[in-house]
């Protein structure tokens, strides 16, 4: 169950992320015109609103976004909606409909749903001039909008591109509601009757996942997971799921093995309580067989550091994913200037521009063949990697999401 | 020191991408949707694009040439829409119709190609672009070079390229003020030159201030 919690309703005590951290990464300049931005919107309210404090991607990047939207002078507050396990077994269930999967949701589970929905507007206060609501959990709280303002904004994270129809047609009765709706690529949408926009997910240079790292602790995580460090290292970050393909990752390096020495390091979450997972990793396991040069790590949640060492360490990192979200692994490799050869699905192909940021694939060959390329044209995969950077600098950063958040608000409100 | 007549105002330009719905799978629905696409569509997908990427300078030129490349496997078709240069351009309108006539002329003489399924679909997006004036202004040659210096590259990319858009139209900001404002007009026409497509917005920054440095003392 989520706890209810509100956090930074202005710029709180203490040590917060401030914008100021950023200039030394994205520049001065850069800092002040996100400033300027925010002076046209000085004294205005936000509100986002999610259904988890912590863990996942959507509260990770919130945990950043509002204390920097705070920090420009906007007063910002982030609520999480209230649940029980029920609660969160139906959104499960929507969330995995939404994606495409078989699902007819029962009369009581939309009763269920509607019912939580309820209560949290009870609960909540909608005074903001902007509320941003994120996902499909909490996107019928927009019940409670009265007349403008605020302005109401749904923020989907997840590719709705596919859905099971009956139940897209429930959340587009509240979706239809709102004033705009921002999406991760223009590969996830639909077509819907309020205007869209883009905002590519973000990484924060300056998390635990992407800070530069000393090299002693790289040296010592590989020597942690027996990684020999003077040879090649080829990566995937993943957890052990079908649709990441590791089998094909482990395909792909046997036909490299063929022609240049490597080792392969398959990095992943625990699989403990997801059946599926366990399944997978055992057909891993079975695939990698005896070989000492295959590495497979069970890792757990709070393993942002070892993460962050492991793709540092890396010669290519590789993304061999069958259907993909956005795809932040591949952003984090290419903050770290790593050549990825990655394959052309969901939101990768925005990351990863074929021969200038890294090399885009359609099969395990095509996967072999560009690891091999990069492997013998070092120089190449160094620009690319170089390039990879410019490209998160440009359009993935942290810094670029608040931008986008304002200029957001700014065009909602008639403002721009 | 020569003062200006008027003063230059950095400016920032920062956009939002608004998604269209419009999408091709293939050549001719790519033919179809330009016709019919908007300039803000066109203005997204060629001079917004080219700021984004702005680091790579190999080849690199407009989201049509890319996706005929990498989604439809036509580098011929690439190559030529690649080689539209926006700085040729006034108006939208005019870019988007040699984008139009280019397709058409390609898929007249590759009818094959029309039909054929491209790897990833071709999303149509508009730039909502919104602009801010910056701390930085000038009124004489130096304290210009000193403000180039302090600002982002995408101010240089709003005064240097999409400049041309607006009146007065088919020159960029720098060049225009240096003429009109501060009479250097053999400035302005050298900066005038500095190719965008070969050069990243860092190169062409430090080139412009290059060919300052010797006006400093006049």
């Amino acid at each position: 169950m989520a706890d209810g919690l509100t956090t930074e309703t202005t710029s709180a005590p203490g040590k917060l992320i401030s914008l100021g951290d950023y200039s030394s990464i994205v520049g001065s300049a850069e800092v002040d015109e996100i400033r300027a931005l925010a002076q046209r919107l000085s004294g205005k309210s936000v509100h986002m609103v999610n259904s988890t404090a912590v863990g996942g991607g959507v509260a990770e990047i919130l945990s950043r976004t509002v204390p920097i939207l705070c920090d420009c002078g906007l007063r910002c507050r982030w609520d999480v909606m209230t649940g029980g396990n029920d609660f969160f077994e139906v959104t499960k269930a929507f969330h995995n409909a939404l994606h495409g999967m078989p699902y007819k949701a029962s009369a009581q589970a939309l009763e269920l749903f509607l019912s939580y929905t309820e209560q949290n507007i009870g609960q909540l206060t909608f005074d903001g001039d902007f509320v941003v609501i994120h996902d499909p959990q909490p996107v019928a709280l927009v019940k409670a909008r009265g007349t403008p303002p605020p302005h109401w904004i749904w923020r989907c994270h997840i590719d709705v591109s596919n859905p099971q129809p009956a139940l897209w047609d429930f959340v587009l009765n509240f979706v239809r509601r709102y004033d705009a709706a921002l999406f991760s690529s223009p590969s996830f949408t639909r077509p819907l009757p309020i205007p869209q926009y883009l905002v590519s997910p973000a990484i924060d240079p300056l998390s635990q996942k992407n800070v530069p790292l000393d090299g002693d602790f790289v040296q010592k995580t590989l020597e942690r997971f027996s990684i020999d460090p003077k040879r090649t290292i080829l990566t995937q970050v993943s957890r052990f799921d079908r649709l990441k393909d590791p089998l094909g990752v482990i395909q792909a390096y046997k036909l490299v093995r063929k022609y240049k020495d490597c080792q392969l390091v398959l990095a992943g979450g625990g699989a403990a309580d997801d059946p599926e997972g366990g399944q997978v990793l055992s057909e891993v396991r079975a695939a990698a067989g005896n070989d000492p040069d295959i590495h497979i790590l069970e890792l757990p949640p709070w393993s942002a550091l070892e993460i962050n060492a492991l793709q540092r360490a890396s010669t290519i990192i590789i993304q061999k994913s069958l259907r993909e979200g956005f795809g932040l692994t591949v952003t984090e490799a290419l903050w770290k200037k790593k050549p990825v050869v990655a394959s052309a699905v969901g939101g990768i192909p925005f990351q990863v521009i074929h021969k200038f940021t890294g090399m885009l694939t359609h099969s395990v060959e095509g996967t072999a063949y560009q690891i091999r390329f990069l492997l013998s044209n070092p120089a190449i995969a160094a620009r690319l990697g170089e390039n990879g950077h410019q490209h998160v600098k440009e359009n993935f950063l942290i810094t670029g999401n608040v931008k986008r958040y304002m200029l957001m608000f700014l065009n909602v409100s008639g403002a721009a | 020191m020569k003062m200006a007549e008027t003063l230059f105002q950095f400016m920032a330009a920062s956009s939002l991408t608004r998604i269209t719905g419009q999408r091709a799978t293939m050549l001719m629905e790519l033919l179809e949707e330009l016709r019919r696409c908007s300039p803000a569509s066109i203005f997204n997908h060629t001079f917004q694009t080219l700021q984004e990427h702005h680091f790579l300078t190999g080849g690199f030129s407009n989201d049509f040439a890319q996706w005929a490349l990498t989604a439809c496997k036509e580098p011929q078709l690439a190559e030529r829409l690649a080689s539209l240069d926006i700085r040729h351009y006034e108006t939208l309108t005019d870019l988007k119709a040699d984008l139009v006539a280019t397709l058409e002329d390609y898929l007249a003489l590759t009818p094959e190609a029309a039909r054929r399924r491209a790897f990833e679909p071709f999303y149509f997006c508009e730039a909502v672009t919104v602009v801010v004036p910056t701390q930085w202004q000038a009124k004489t040659l130096p304290e210009f070079c000193e403000a180039l210096r302090r600002v982002s590259v995408h101010t240089v990319y709003y005064h240097f390229v999409t400049a041309r858009l607006r009146e007065p139209l088919a020159v960029n900001d720098f060049s225009w003020w240096l003429e009109s404002s501060l009479g250097l007009k053999d400035l302005g026409d050298k900066i005038e030159q500095i190719d965008i497509y070969t050069h990243t917005l860092e190169a062409v920054r430090q080139s412009i201030l290059e060919e300052a440095t010797p006006w400093l003392t006049v």
